[in-house]
């Protein structure tokens, strides 16, 4: 098998032909079967998928900020956030099942236990943290148990994490090029948008003097978002162009206004000013939101295009052949 | 496989010499596949209407695209084996003694156009397939455990358990599985898994006029490509050249594997396909990373406001 190619990338020799028309189209730098896409793009509808990663993550940070609101002594945080926690899971749940191409099977999920799924990991995941998170807002609105509702508190701050980052791995799990490529960055990713929509929900339903955890983690998520966009967009390389350019790059950048601007709004006049706190609060949120809404189109979009498949993969077979080029040459020559 | 509560493979890539034994078929017979030497395909399509048939797989559209004789387009929920048409200007010198095989003459070519210099037109024909991945993407992320391996080492969808979460359509490497519209769960070839049962071949390899799709044992098939390959270079066809063939891949080889006459991005196909599972064990560890962070993230935000105002009230 030499390497020698007499593909269509015989630009060259058509090009030349003295007479008659130049019938073809000047040639990417890249080949495929007439621009068809080499894998299939999720069935997924937007809504329902990334919008269940924004939901999850409200969920399960807001669980996490609802522990602490609790344990320092805020109670109209702690209520409100479980209350949101709990509405935000039950939202992501039909989503869930909404997305299905058979809804009705959707105890299937539930039949085997699969470490090699992540949605399989994630459905037991959700079974587990739903109930404590509907528990602890159960409680926390009915004043009843109050000990089990601190307990079912406890224990969906425990679950939330992992329910606002699996998420991450979810989608970093496919031959989707924009979300496999970024597989190490997505979870930092998730976590710092789960945690400033967490956060800007807290701004939102909480009084003014309960709110400085929210600030302080609303700037600190704000931060997190952004070098974790930026690094996720370094290791993809050509493929990064899916998260600045068309539906997903728009998306990408009103998200990254809107976190910004939020989190300054309620890091700056938030302790002082309740309308600030509301504002920014909304804006984290929205931020959050788009930001999921921008990972999943850039997903779309990378899938969609042939070029993010076949360039990085032809990218990284070259290389392996001139390291083992390189390799061979100084077993032969070990003196050279 | 069902009342298989803990799913775990302790191989995520890499050589795998016993796929069906390691997913728990005791004993199994040998592994099966397909060998598709795209340099005999005439692009009949017989492999496309017998896969049909036997399967009795759903009409998908009688649409005309304008881009090739190619109106299949590609792999799907409802197409299991789809005839590539690939019309190429290639600067390809026949030789005198071209490829012909043992006892066929070679026709001259009709009219020798002065415009149009020898060779300038070529086709090339391909009937792609599922590949059934030693590691399987599809089959490690489905979360029902409907996509199993079959004793033959195959890769199949249980149609009643499939809940058409649609997981494994983005998971594939090569595009393979889909959603069917109107039916919501998954589908593709299955290796025609009733008849290997029956000590028959697919519908495909068994109606393929040229032998172009050839069935059997996958060492055996292994072997003859290799041999086949060589056959082909020493005739001067030196772009010939084997597609997934390799256990060391990033699938750990296919069990339907090509003999390709161009780069494999040419027939629709990835130049280096990779398992997405792979990569897992990273994922989960950043992804609890990520998760220890949120929780550290929180604690500090309730300690540093705590710790500003005691030491602004100082």
């Amino acid at each position: 098998m030499s390497g020698t190619t007499t593909g269509i990338q015989g630009k060259g020799h058509k090009g030349r032909r003295g007479k008659g028309e130049e019938l073809m189209v000047p040639r990417a730098e890249f080949d495929s079967y007439y621009g068809r896409p080499v894998i299939k793009a999720p069935s997924w509808k937007d809504r329902d998928i990334a919008g269940y990663f924004f939901t999850g993550g409200l969920a399960g940070a807001g669980s996490v900020l609802a522990a602490g609101a609790q344990l320092t002594g805020r109670p109209t945080m702690a209520k409100a956030l479980k209350i949101s926690s709990l509405a935000a899971i039950s939202l992501s749940t039909a989503a869930l099942i909404n997305d299905l191409g058979r809804p009705a099977r959707f105890a299937h999920m539930l039949r085997v236990c699969k470490p090699t799924s992540p949605m399989s990991v994630g459905s037991w995941l959700l079974a587990g943290y739903g109930p404590m998170a509907g528990a602890a807002a159960a409680s926390a609105v009915t004043g009843w148990l109050p000990r089990a509702g601190a307990a079912a508190t406890g224990a969906a701050a425990v679950l939330g994490p992992a329910v606002t980052t699996y998420t991450a791995v979810l989608a970093a799990d496919t031959a989707v090029p924009a979300w496999h490529g970024a597989h190490r960055e997505l979870p930092y990713l998730f976590a710092a948008s789960a945690t400033a929509a967490a956060s800007g929900m807290a701004l939102v339903v909480s009084p003014t003097r309960e709110t400085g955890p929210a600030r302080c983690a609303a700037v600190l998520a704000a931060a997190a978002d952004k070098a974790a966009t930026a690094a996720a967009e370094r290791r993809l390389g050509m493929v990064a162009e899916t998260y600045r350019s068309g539906k997903a790059g728009k998306l990408m950048r009103c998200a990254q206004a809107l976190t910004v601007a939020g989190a300054a709004t309620a890091g700056l006049l938030g302790g002082r000013s309740r309308p600030a706190a509301v504002a920014g609060g909304l804006a984290l949120l929205t931020g959050s939101a788009l930001t999921r809404f921008g990972v999943f189109h850039a997903g779309m979009a990378s899938a969609e295009d042939p070029k993010y498949t076949v360039q990085p993969q032809r990218e990284r077979r070259r290389e392996r052949a001139a390291e083992t080029e390189s390799r061979g040459r100084s077993h032969t020559h070990p003196h050279s | 496989m069902t009342g298989v509560f803990f799913e775990t493979g302790s191989l995520f890539s890499g050589p795998e010499p016993d796929p069906a034994g390691d997913a728990g078929h005791p004993d199994p017979p040998a592994r099966v596949g397909f060998f598709t030497d795209t340099s005999v395909c005439i692009g009949c399509k017989a492999c496309e209407v017998a896969c049909k048939e036997w399967n009795a797989i759903p009409e998908d559209g009688l649409t005309l695209t304008g881009m090739s004789y190619d109106n299949t387009q590609g792999l799907g929920a409802s197409t299991w084996r789809h005839v590539a048409f690939i019309e190429q200007s290639a600067p390809r010198q026949v030789p005198a003694e071209s490829a012909a095989p043992d006892g066929r003459t070679h026709l001259p070519l009709a009219e020798e156009d002065p415009q149009r210099p020898a060779g300038d037109v070529r086709w090339l024909m391909s009937s792609d397939v599922c590949k059934h991945c030693t590691h399987a993407a599809c089959l490690d992320v489905c979360p029902t455990g409907s996509l199993f391996r079959t004793e033959y080492g195959t890769v199949v969808v249980q149609e009643d358990i499939c809940n058409g979460c649609g997981y494994c359509v983005p998971a594939c490497p090569y595009g393979v599985i889909e959603q069917r519209k109107d039916d919501g769960r998954a589908f593709k070839c299955t290796m025609c898994y009733d008849r290997l049962g029956a000590g028959q071949e697919p519908a495909c390899a068994k109606a393929c006029p040229t032998d172009s799709i050839q069935f059997g044992p996958l060492d055996e098939l292994r072997e003859r490509a290799a041999l086949r390959v060589d056959q082909l270079q020493e005739a001067s066809v030196p772009e010939a050249r084997l597609y997934g063939h390799d256990p060391e891949d990033g699938v750990g080889g296919d069990g339907a594997f090509f003999l390709l006459l161009d780069e494999p991005e040419v027939y629709g196909l990835p130049p280096d396909p990779v398992v997405t599972t792979r990569d897992l064990p990273a994922m989960w560890k950043h992804a609890g990373a990520a998760a220890l962070s949120v929780a550290a993230g929180a604690v500090a935000s309730f300690v540093l406001p705590a710790l500003l105002r005691r030491k602004g009230r100082r």
